[in-house]
């Protein structure tokens, strides 16, 4: 039943090196249309380079389908997002010295090359999502809050209307009550269509939010399955969920 | 020195660096954009300055086969590319628009005799036959090589510096040339007289820093330029390439060079070597600047050009150290004030 629903993202036996180093070892997930699929694991564990090899940054070995095409090693950022696959970095990477609106229209520039005219638009529905945006419109980026630093770049990212969301630890570095904030967002775009893949080391709040959940750990996939039955898998309890857990 | 005198000079020293600022913030924009120092920024201001002069000559401009060349180089590079992808539909455009636009360009100029054309169809014609050389610059000396270090973007800047000069000696001949003013009105403001070309080359200049203004503040690609110039990976991620930006950034290069070599060609006896000096007066102003700031990088070019044309009247033979030694002790302050600009 499960391969009825289409495949939005599939990667089979990929691995990822920083010169001689391998960091991701062989690793394969799948990503389908309108789920949140996330990927937990300790610091240091490659998240950040999976999903830096996934949006074109970092070169890669191993089958990579998205939107059922299989993508060249050859790809590029730039094609990729033309394709609708946005990144929301672990750095956030914003134009600090451009205002919370300049930065949104920037997230809509590829659609604005491809002669979507649409951006006004676009950018009320982020409001809609993110009221603290348009309150903060003329501010300068450099000079939000954690909070609204993290909403801006998923703002951002939104402005690209993308077909496949990748998420990088959103919650780093933020309040308990802003990151809750920011998980409820989450489960609204997906209640939207957005199909997410959530990387995280809060391990809890990502299996509340998530569909399917992978545990990954020194570069390899340890673990995977549906976020509720991985939640109460005692190995991930005990790792990951046990105490207080993480944060 | 009596009024009339300082009067003169200042007049003189504006002029002059007006164009050093236009020249200052195309120096800062290539740089912010994509690292590169822009040496051959002056051979752009020399090859609008000859064109426009070979135009009015009804001589045939060098630089078509200029266009010409790099053109059929880059249609080659771009159609192995798009064959080796089995992008067959993109060969047209690629000929189109390395070969067709050049060859159009070179036809209508045997066609037509601009000597016998207004100013202003001349100078566009100019415009078309040298800005386009800037972005062709990019895509076939520094694209290969963007990631490289800062350094190594200066080095191959010296090396496309001393080529476009060789061929800007080949294309225009040992002499100079200077074009006639583009209007002879002057006004008289108290004792001293204005000169309408002053005044010309003051209002244009305001003109296209207004217009790059409203360029950077207020169009969607103007604003993907500062990203890119803000924070590389972010823009990339926008799907600003890197490549897109350098493209863009070059052209306005290019075009501001050219623009300023027109401006310039009434003033001063252009020969196929100067622009070099001058664009080293506008790359003063933009150290003043840090390579950072527009609004000083202007400020300092047009106080370069104040010095240069007060130092003409002191100590004339020394005019151009006067003038390049200004940069030492900005650079003494700026080393203690700032910290350097990072290598990525
Ligand atoms: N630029 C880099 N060069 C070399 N090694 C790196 C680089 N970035 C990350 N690594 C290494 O790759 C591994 C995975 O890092 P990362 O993907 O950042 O982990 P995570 O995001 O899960 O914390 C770590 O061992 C890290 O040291
Ligand atoms: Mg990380």
């Amino acid at each position: 039943m499960a391969e009825e629903r289409s495949v939005v993202l599939e990667v089979r036996d990929l691995s990822v090196s920083y010169g001689k180093v391998e960091a991701l070892h062989g690793l394969s997930l799948r990503v389908h249309r309108g789920e949140i699929v996330t990927v937990i694991g300790p610091n240091g564990a490659g998240k950040t380079t999976l999903l830096s090899a996934l949006i074109g940054l970092l070169p890669l070995r191993g089958d990579l389908v998205y939107l059922g095409e299989r993508q060249s090693a050859g790809r590029t950022v730039e094609q990729l997002v033309r394709q609708g696959m946005t990144l929301v970095p672990e750095k956030r990477e914003l134009f600090a010295d451009m205002s919370v609106a300049d930065n949104l229209l920037l997230g809509a520039f590829d659609r604005y090359r491809a002669g979507h005219r649409d951006q006004l638009e676009t950018i009320d529905h982020v409001f809609d999502v993110f009221p603290r945006l348009m309150e903060r419109r003329e501010q300068m980026a450099g000079t939000l809050s954690g909070g609204e630093r993290q909403m801006l770049a998923m703002g951002r990212a939104l402005m690209a209307k993308p077909r496949l969301l990748l998420l990088d630890e959103p919650s780093l570095g933020l309040a308990p009550l802003v990151i809750r904030e920011i998980f409820r967002t989450i489960a609204h775009l997906r209640s939207i269509g957005v199909a997410m893949l959530l990387v995280e080391q809060n391990a809890r709040a990502a299996l509340q939010v998530a569909d399917y959940a992978y545990v990954l750990e020194t570069g390899s996939i340890a673990l995977e399955g549906p976020s509720g039955s991985l939640a109460s898998d005692p190995r991930v309890i005990e790792s990951y969920l046990g105490l207080g857990g993480r944060h | 020195m009596d009024l009339q005198i300082a009067l003169l000079l200042g007049q003189d020293g504006v002029t002059n660096g007006a164009i050093y600022a236009l020249l200052a913030l195309a120096l800062v924009l290539v740089f912010a954009v994509t690292r590169v120092i822009f040496i051959p920024q002056g051979e752009f201001v020399a090859f609008g300055a000859l064109t426009l002069a070979s135009l009015q000559a009804g001589k045939l401009p060098g630089t078509v086969w200029l266009l010409l060349a790099m053109g059929t180089v880059i249609a080659l590079i771009e159609g192995a590319t798009a064959v080796r992808a089995h992008r067959f539909r993109r060969l047209p455009l690629i000929l189109l628009l390395n070969c067709g636009a050049p060859l159009l360009l070179a036809a209508s100029l045997l066609a037509v005799s601009p000597a016998g054309l207004p100013l202003p169809l001349q100078v566009l014609l100019t415009l078309m036959l040298v800005v386009p050389l800037a972005p062709m610059l990019y895509r076939l000396a520094y694209q290969p090589v963007a990631e490289a270090s800062v350094l190594a973007l200066l080095i191959v800047s010296v090396a496309v510096h001393v080529t476009l000069t060789g061929l800007g000696l080949v294309f225009f001949g040992a002499e100079g040339s200077r074009t006639p003013a583009f209007t002879d009105v002057s006004f008289e403001v108290g004792d001293a007289v204005l000169h309408g070309q002053t005044v010309l080359v003051i209002v244009a200049s305001i003109l296209l820093i207004v217009a790059l203004y409203f360029f950077f503040e207020r169009t969607l690609y103007g604003k993907a330029l500062r990203a890119t110039a803000m924070n590389r990976t972010g823009a990339r991620l926008m799907g600003i390439s890197g490549d897109l930006a350098g493209l863009l950034s070059f052209t306005l290069a290019g075009a501001i060079g050219a623009f300023s070599g027109v401006l310039i060609s009434p003033i001063t006896t252009i020969y196929y070597d100067s622009g070099f000096l001058i664009g080293l007066k506008g790359f003063v102003g933009a150290i003043i600047g840090g390579l950072a700031s527009y609004p000083l990088a202007a400020a300092g070019a047009v106080l370069v050009g104040l010095l240069e044309a007060y130092s003409s009247f002191w100590a004339s033979a020394f005019k151009e150290v006067i003038v390049f030694t200004l940069i030492i002790p900005v650079l003494l302050w700026r080393s203690l004030k700032t910290r350097h600009v990072e290598e990525a």
